[in-house]
């Protein structure tokens, strides 16, 4: 507890020294570059005859490019542990909208509806 | 104006650093104790405003998870009817539209009022960019009556040797029942599409007002907490169209 207390003094402490966090415009002008040869890289793929994995590696760069986004557009990367988790459940909630969904309809008997 | 003691809550943040009483800037509502706890307080509120957008655009992509699932054959031919080319171009406006208004909030945080505004003024354009770009597309849709309602036609997917769209992409006429669930393909497609646009729209007036406001020098004062949420709010549109730029575009491409 009392250790607890103490991290949490000196959080407390460091909070009003710390200045806001700016992002200096390298790190965006890199980021800019990987979100425009990612998309390069998608287009790219869906010309290629991939069967199933067409659409995967399609989501996986989506999925890539929006977490560039979120931690460095956005700076969550360098946000409070409040941001982090709030992010963290906004796709938490996400996950079981598609989550719950898609159990449902994974156990049902296929062509019956 | 300014020096009322009573009622300073609306303040304009541009006024000087302090207004009279007490030691904290202008921009500091009374009930924060500091700076520091105001913009995170701020943060969290936008964050949680984006939750609910994500749930909101997240309904949509389930939908649109389902019904491809259920309908494939025509969600892949009616997807061939997409150029990939002018949504790749959108998704390159996009994420410029998206660098330039985080140059915008590095400005802002700098403190450097002229490159505030133009970051601003280069995401406007682009933003309008991106709206042109989807209204050429659009137009297309609906010369080809591929917008859902009254007039909605089937016949690039009952005779696709006729269409040029689906003859590139070497499409089979559809049996009629499956072809008719094309136009729950374009009802998603405008659906998404167009709540995306709608927020663009949002942003680029949002926008416009900022430029206006910029060039008062409203943020480059220290105060910077309106474009950050700004930029979070663009940047979570932006993310919305990385995906939906897959979802409706390339996934299909292949899929016969």
């Amino acid at each position: 507890m009392s250790e607890h207390t103490e991290h949490g003094t000196q959080q407390g402490a460091g909070h009003g020294e710390h200045e806001h966090h700016v992002t200096p415009p390298i790190v965006y002008m890199i980021i800019f570059g990987c979100l425009l040869v990612l998309t390069g890289v998608t287009v790219g793929a869906s010309f290629i005859e991939m069967g199933v994995f067409n659409p995967i590696i399609a989501l996986a760069i989506g999925v890539v490019k929006a977490t560039l986004v979120v931690l460095f557009f956005m700076g969550v990367k360098y946000s409070t542990k409040l941001t982090k988790l709030t992010v963290f459940a906004g796709l938490f909630t996400f996950l079981v909208l598609i989550g719950m969904t898609l159990s449902d309809y994974i156990s049902r008997a296929w062509g019956r509806w | 104006m300014s020096d009322s003691t009573a009622i300073t809550h609306g303040a304009p943040e541009a006024q000087g650093i302090t207004h009279g009483h007490g030691e904290h800037p202008s921009y500091q509502r009374h009930h924060f104790e500091s700076v520091e706890q105001q913009a995170d307080a701020t943060n969290f509120a936008m964050w949680l405003f984006l939750l609910t957008e994500i749930m909101f655009f997240g309904g949509l992509f389930t939908a649109y998870l389902i019904y491809r699932n259920w309908y494939y054959p025509a969600f892949v031919a009616a997807s061939h009817q997409l150029n990939v080319w002018w949504g790749t171009a959108n998704t390159g406006v996009l994420i410029s539209s998206s660098f330039t208004m985080a140059m915008g909030v590095w400005c802002a945080e700098t403190r450097r009022r002229s490159g505030l505004v133009l970051c601003l003024v280069l995401t406007f354009i682009l933003g309008l960019v991106f709206l042109g770009i989807k209204s050429i597309e659009y137009s297309e849709k609906i010369e080809k009556h591929h917008v859902p309602g009254f007039h909605y036609s089937l016949n690039s997917f009952l005779h696709p040797e006729t269409d040029k769209e689906a003859t590139a992409a070497g499409d089979k006429a559809l049996p009629l029942d499956m072809a008719r669930h094309t136009e729950l393909y374009f009802f998603l497609y405008f659906a998404m599409t167009g709540m995306h646009a709608l927020h663009m729209i949002i942003g680029i007036a949002i926008l416009g007002y900022m430029i206006f406001r910029a060039r008062a020098g409203a943020y480059t004062a220290g105060h910077v907490t309106f474009v950050e949420n700004f930029g979070l709010y663009w940047h979570f549109v932006d993310i919305v169209w990385i995906f939906l730029f897959p979802l409706l575009y390339l996934i299909s491409r292949h899929a016969n």
